[in-house]
């Protein structure tokens, strides 16, 4: 699917129609006219399918249904930034244990996104495979423990929620059911074995062959005092930003732009792109790290060159999954579970909004309730929306560095480069409110 | 035929989309006991999520995803079809235009341009629909997500030849034979168990809440029946219960009659646009 023609003697297009091994629909196209980059884009054609309008009219718990289904790669995601927006707004405090049950299914999600990137999306670029299925030809012992620790991530998200891919469980006040504890406990042994590998994992991709690339970019991860980040702690950026969670259109803003079906998103101080997910958190939240997920990355010497080559985002994936599989274990063993699944609540108008960590990165909600305790109006910002700036300019850092090679080299690599964003085009194809116009 | 074929000649699976949030494709790649045996079966000849391998067909096996949902989609499918020996949908947006068929009440043009700055920017049709309402489907699988094991059943009975087993019944029995508490009966809970098709393992009622329908409407349903049920006996506004009848399989019938009937999607409209079964509905 990739063309990669000499239009003149100074003239280079390097074109992608359909990018694979990413979630969702999208398209890569550079020109170079005389070695100056002229044009960069990162397309976007998957469908729209206007989810701000469908949710208007409906109540707080049909929405968390309701809007799991923009990813069904993170759709606890989803269901965590909306339960936590209404939660806000009817200051409904949830019981401590369900909590704690919230933070574990969100390490089951990161598990399940994060081992299905590092091994079937991302690592076939660095070993030389079309997928991770035909690595499985070569390096069968390797697929197989990345498809166990994939496993045992779905699995725990299916404990907590019925299953994997849209799980029901998750209700405004807490949950419609919470797990015995002998469910955890027998789940224990397979994230254990799961934490050993993943730590094997960042070993293994820290031996990878990084292109080069050099860029630091702006950085925006929540950020919590005790806690890595998942559904709490406050928006900071790498420059200084410092929001409450809820606070996000305080500093950012979404716009259109032509030729593509999602919305991007810039801060409103005019300094452009910013970066969010893995390589972000770890980089403004690495003191929260786990101590086994600490001891990773610094034994993996990548704490630094996470932060300005966005080919080892790998690393800082890696990295997360030691943390999930570590904080997954530690949660289960202190589990007792709480007297009641759910706390009562009761609605009120306003405006509910919160963001949380998505596996790539922080996803924004928005709601307005009304007195009838429905939806009036709905703004949903996902990570990849956020990130469309940033993959737009290390399109242009990651050009320079390819004009060497051959056509098809370099457009491989600036796939690759695409990759390493984990791009999830289902979520940002999407579709808000217009509150926000071009300035 | 292809009774000399070599043991090698596996048949030539793809995986496409159309609209949809990919997690129905999702689901083969969390096979995670079986994925490896899979590709010893078939030959997984597209599948742009999971690998960089392409090909635009013939297909023995092709596993479409997402409904049908902007101009493009209306040529693709055909297409799709033609080059295609069994043609098996995957997922409720597959099967009955899933989620985004809400839109199917309500009014494109104001959706469109309540979501984008640009709505000229934006191609897509006023109605989702199910790829059944444009080209012949071979076999399909229900659910949002699709069940894993209804999907092992599946590419175990393709190796064969066999019909796949699949439970013909409602998630009640499922409930049941589970030996699951009734949600509605004990808990006044209101549930779709009993118009639902079965496949999930009754997960709702077994995490404490009613069935939504996500499985979509079996046959024979008495969707009115059960209608009438929830608004005597638990004295529920119409709109409510048009609310739940109001979710991923909304589009097919009977599910749709009642939530024309009821409401409870923003609409417009007293009933879905284009109310004909065409393949040609809907505008850019």
């Amino acid at each position: 699917m990739s063309t990669a023609t000499k239009k003149a003697v100074d003239e280079r297009l390097y074109e992608v129609s359909e990018l694979t091994r990413v979630e969702g629909e999208g398209s890569l196209r550079l020109r170079v006219r005389d070695g100056e980059i002229v044009e960069a884009r990162f397309g976007i054609f998957e469908t729209p399918r206007y989810f701000e309008q469908l949710v208007v009219g409906r109540t707080p718990d049909e929405v968390i249904d309701m809007v799991a289904r923009i990813c069904g790669i993170c759709p606890v995601a989803y269901q965590m930034s909306a339960s936590h927006a209404f939660e806000d707004l009817f200051d409904v405090r949830i019981d401590p244990s369900s909590r704690a049950l919230r933070r574990l299914f969100y390490c089951g999600e990161w598990i399940e996104s994060h081992a299905l990137h590092i091994y079937f999306l991302h690592a076939p670029d660095f070993l030389g495979y079309p997928s991770g299925i035909d690595m499985a030809a070569d390096h069968r012992p390797l697929v197989e423990q990345a498809l166990r620790m994939k496993k045992a991530g779905n699995r725990l998200v299916a404990i907590l929620g019925g299953r994997p891919i849209h799980p029901v469980s998750v209700r405004v006040g807490g949950w419609s059911r919470a797990p015995r504890v002998a469910e955890l406990k027998e789940h224990r042994a397979a994230l254990v074995e799961g934490l050993a590998f993943a730590t094997e994992t960042v070993k293994i991709v820290a031996g990878f062959t990084m292109p080069a690339f050099a860029r630091e970019p702006r950085f925006v991860s929540l950020k919590h005092a005790a806690e890595y980040p998942f559904s709490d702690g406050r928006i900071v950026s790498s420059d200084g930003i410092d929001l409450a969670p809820s606070a996000w259109r305080d500093a950012f803003e979404e716009f259109q732009v032509e030729g593509s079906n999602a919305l991007h998103a810039r801060s409103r101080d005019g300094k452009g792109a910013y970066l969010v997910g893995p390589a972000a958190r770890v980089t403004l939240a690495a003191d929260q790290l786990h101590p086994l997920a600490k001891e990773a990355l610094d034994a993996s010497g990548f704490a630094a060159p996470i932060r300005t080559n966005m080919y080892a985002s790998i690393v800082a994936r890696a990295v997360e999954l030691v943390h999930a599989f570590a904080e997954a274990i530690d949660i289960i063993d202190a589990y007792r579970p709480p007297a009641e699944p759910i706390v009562p609540w009761q609605s009120r108008a306003g405006v509910a909004a919160w963001a949380t960590e998505a596996p790539r990165g922080l996803l924004f909600h928005r709601y307005e309730i009304d007195e009838a305790g429905r939806v009036k109006s709905a703004q949903i910002v996902p990570p990849t929306s956020q990130n469309q700036a940033a993959i737009e300019t290390d399109l242009v850092v990651a050009a320079k560095e390819v004009l060497d090679l051959s056509h098809e080299a370099a457009t491989h690599r600036l796939e690759q480069m695409i990759r390493s964003y984990d791009p999830c085009i289902s979520c940002a194809t999407h579709f808000l409110d217009l509150t926000i116009e071009e300035a | 035929m292809a009774s000399h074929a070599p043991v090698a000649a596996r048949p030539r699976v793809g995986v496409v989309k159309f609209a949809s949030c990919d997690g129905c494709q999702l689901t083969l790649l969390d096979l995670e006991d079986e994925l490896l045996s899979v590709v010893d079966h078939f030959e997984i000849v597209d599948f742009p999520e999971a690998s960089s391998t392409r090909s635009a067909g013939p297909y023995d096996v092709l596993f479409v995803e997402g409904s049908v949902s902007e101009p493009a989609h209306l040529e693709r499918i055909v297409e799709l079809r033609r080059r295609t020996r069994t043609l098996v949908t995957i997922g409720a947006c597959a099967t009955a235009g899933g989620i985004q068929a809400l839109r199917n009440w309500g009014d494109h043009d104001a959706f469109r341009s309540g979501v984008y700055a640009h709505p000229e920017f934006i191609h897509s049709l006023a109605r989702s629909t199910p790829i059944a309402e444009h080209v012949t489907v071979d076999a399909e699988l229900r659910g949002c997500p699709i069940d894993p094991g209804q999907l092992v059943e599946l590419l175990t009975a393709l190796t064969t030849g066999r019909r796949p087993q699949l439970r013909d019944e409602a998630v009640c029995m499922e409930c049941k034979r589970r030996g699951v508490v009734c949600v509605m009966v004990s808990k006044g809970i209101p549930c779709l168990g009993q118009v639902t098709q079965t496949g999930c393992g009754a997960i709702c009622p077994r995490f404490g809440r009613g069935c939504y329908g996500c499985f979509g409407p079996r046959e024979q349903a008495n969707a009115a029946g059960l209608t009438r049920h929830l608004q005597m006996a638990g004295d529920r506004p119409r709109e409510e219960v048009g609310r739940l009848f109001a979710g991923f399989t909304a589009y097919n019938e009977p599910f749709r009659s009642m939530v024309t009937e009821l409401g409870g999607v923003r609409t417009g409209r007293t009933g879905p646009a284009g109310d004909t079964t065409t393949t040609t509905g809907g505008k850019a």
